[in-house]
């Protein structure tokens, strides 16, 4: 019950953010695209059809085909699937890695706090494009290979700002009792410290799916990404471009949209759950 | 201070050092082996035997790690077999065409977005500063190539304003020789770098207005002006170190996309082609460099920050 009373302003205040709805709402109709979509518009995104190439909008197929005689519609939604999985997965997998990692460093301090944060500034040192471009050279990219590395790439922010917020609450008071009532500290970092940093892993989180899914369509608009005949955002986008020239507008701008349109959603929803749920900037 | 700077300084060569070891691990993760990735599948193991001797690949790793170092430390970046040229004489050749798109870009971005964040500071929540994040926020979720693909199609193909590629030129005076041609990847990147910083510009003049000696420069009747160009600006400068030291990796990045997008000739165009050719000893060593500059670029960022605010106390 005081559970309750306790997350009702935030959901009040979230409710009353009209960007953090309207952000809300088309991830809803986004994800209800992406996922219900085809089962309502069938479309073969497995095998091309020569006869088929670069038609513009017409009856039947609303986007158009492209230069391999994909529906683009058909092909916007299974592409999107793999976006959102990956973005999400990623999201969930970073932030926990980062706030274990974080919470861990903060709280035990000294040499541990010094060594791992080392290890966040080496890795952060190199620009995550870069990692993954290489990494994608060397293995073969498939979706679960792409959720664990960049996951991997993406654990480092959340980190950082869980240690931030762990270095303050170590030396409150809540935790000295729990530690002189005898808890260990796994049982402090996951009962005490973790639930009062909720609020800015939720945040982070939220920005990591946004920042995830910039990261693969930039992979895959590089030719990087899934390979073939796996449908990618970044990847529609960057052969549309070929045809730039050709006025194929069909071919360029619905792709680079929805991949602008899911990353501000994202970030809308990110921006009003931290005005809702970070409280030091509430005050402001 | 002096202290701070010593200890900074000793943890940038410790993440140097972490940054090489994990390159070289990077190599190690090259499927079957450096030789066959090289000398080809087919080789013989003879022939990858006398590889793996002439390149000290058949010592413990430890060894071949300090090789590695000892190389990097000489400014060796490794050698690449398919264009038959040492790395660091590839990047050498380059990386002046980065720096006059990397750099002209980050000054022009920190022109628009100083001032900007200032203004945005001053006149808060009204309608200047409401357009100028909405602005910020929609170039900020724009992957930067769609941003490029938009300002190709407008400016290039639509307007026939200005070509659509960078200039052509291996060298910084034929870069500079078509300046027409350098606008749009120029203006993509400076774009993608305002959106980087403004906000942060915003955000920092707001914390600096509520300071207590701007509020007892203007009780003493300092012209509202003079208060903007002596005391936020002035203050506003410093965080824009610790601003740029942090977004190098983000600048690096996107220097990329823009190279690839525009096909400027530069270190970033190097690492996508040696990606697509299975370069690998181009794509480390453009990898270990960019990570030694990162934390170089941090370390002088924090010490720099450190000399021009003095009440930053560090123990």
């Amino acid at each position: 019950m005081t559970d309750r009373t306790a997350r009702s302003p935030a959901l009040r205040a979230f409710a009353s953010h009209r960007l953090g709805l309207a952000g809300l709402a088309l991830i809803v109709i986004l994800a209800a695209f992406c996922f219900l979509g085809p089962l309502v518009y069938h479309t073969d995104q497995i095998h091309t059809h020569i006869r088929l190439t670069n038609l513009p909008p017409g009856k039947g197929r609303p986007l158009g085909t492209d230069n391999n005689g994909y529906d683009i519609l058909g092909r916007l939604m299974v592409g999107g699937r793999s976006s959102l999985e990956i973005g999400l997965a990623v999201a969930v997998l970073a932030t926990a890695i980062g706030v274990a990692w974080g919470a861990v460093a903060g709280f035990t301090g000294g040499l541990a706090d010094a060594v791992m944060m080392r290890v966040v500034d080496i890795i952060l040192a190199i620009p995550a494009i870069f990692l993954l471009i290489y990494l994608s050279t060397v293995l073969r990219p498939t979706v679960l290979l792409l959720i664990v590395v960049i996951s991997l790439l993406s654990w480092l922010g959340p980190a950082r700002l869980v240690r931030g917020e762990t270095l303050s609450l170590r030396t409150r008071e809540f935790i000295d009792a729990s530690r002189v009532m005898g808890s260990r500290s796994p049982r402090i970092i996951a009962r005490h410290l973790v639930p009062n940093v909720l609020g800015t892993i939720v945040v982070s989180g939220t920005f990591q799916v946004a920042d995830s899914i910039i990261l693969l369509a930039t992979l895959s608009f590089l030719g990087f990404g899934l390979p073939p005949p796996a449908a990618t955002w970044g990847g529609m986008l960057s052969q549309g471009t070929t045809y730039l020239l050709d006025g194929y507008w069909w071919e360029v701008y619905p792709a680079g949209l929805i991949i602008m349109l899911t990353v501000i959603a994202f970030n809308f929803v990110g921006d009003a759950l931290r005005d809702t749920l970070d409280t030091r900037l509430r005050q402001r | 201070m002096i202290g701070y700077i010593i200890r900074r300084i000793a943890q940038a060569v410790l993440v140097v050092l972490g940054v090489t070891a994990v390159t070289f691990g990077l190599e190690h993760l090259i499927p079957g082996n450096l030789a066959k990735a090289i000398l080809g599948p087919r080789a013989s193991p003879a022939a990858i035997a006398v590889f793996d001797r002439a390149n000290g690949l058949n010592r413990p790793v430890i060894e071949q790690y300090l090789a590695f170092l000892g190389r990097l430390a000489r400014g060796n970046l490794g050698f690449s077999y398919r264009l038959n040229q040492s790395v660091d004489s590839l990047v050498l050749h380059q990386l002046p065409n980065d720096i006059v798109l990397v750099g002209s870009a980050l000054v022009l971005a920190l022109a628009i977005a100083v001032p900007v964040g200032i203004a945005q500071a001053v006149r808060r929540n009204q309608a200047t500063d409401h357009i100028a994040t909405a602005a910020a926020f929609t170039l900020y979720s724009m992957p930067s190539y769609w941003l490029a693909i938009l300002l190709i199609a407008g400016l290039s193909t639509g307007l026939h304003a200005l070509p659509p590629e960078a200039p052509q030129a291996s060298t910084v005076a034929g870069l500079l020789a078509d300046p027409r041609a350098l606008v749009l990847p120029v203006l993509t990147l400076t774009l993608i770098n305002v959106a980087l910083f403004s906000r942060y510009m915003r955000s920092a003049a707001i914390t600096t207005l509520a300071e207590d000696y701007i509020r007892a420069a203007r009780a003493k009747g300092l012209p509202g002006r003079l208060v903007l160009s002596r005391h936020v600006l002035r203050n506003s400068l410093a965080s824009v170190t610790t601003l740029v030291g942090l977004s190098i990796p983000a600048v690096l990045t996107a220097g990329l996309i823009v190279e690839y997008v525009f096909n400027v000739p530069g270190v970033g165009l190097t690492y996508y082609t040696a990606a697509v050719n299975a370069d690998y000893p181009v794509e480390l060593g453009i990898t270990v460099l960019i990570g030694i500059v990162t934390v170089l670029g941090n370390l002088a960022s924090d010490i720099a920050y450190a000399v021009l605010d003095p009440r930053v106390r560090y123990d």
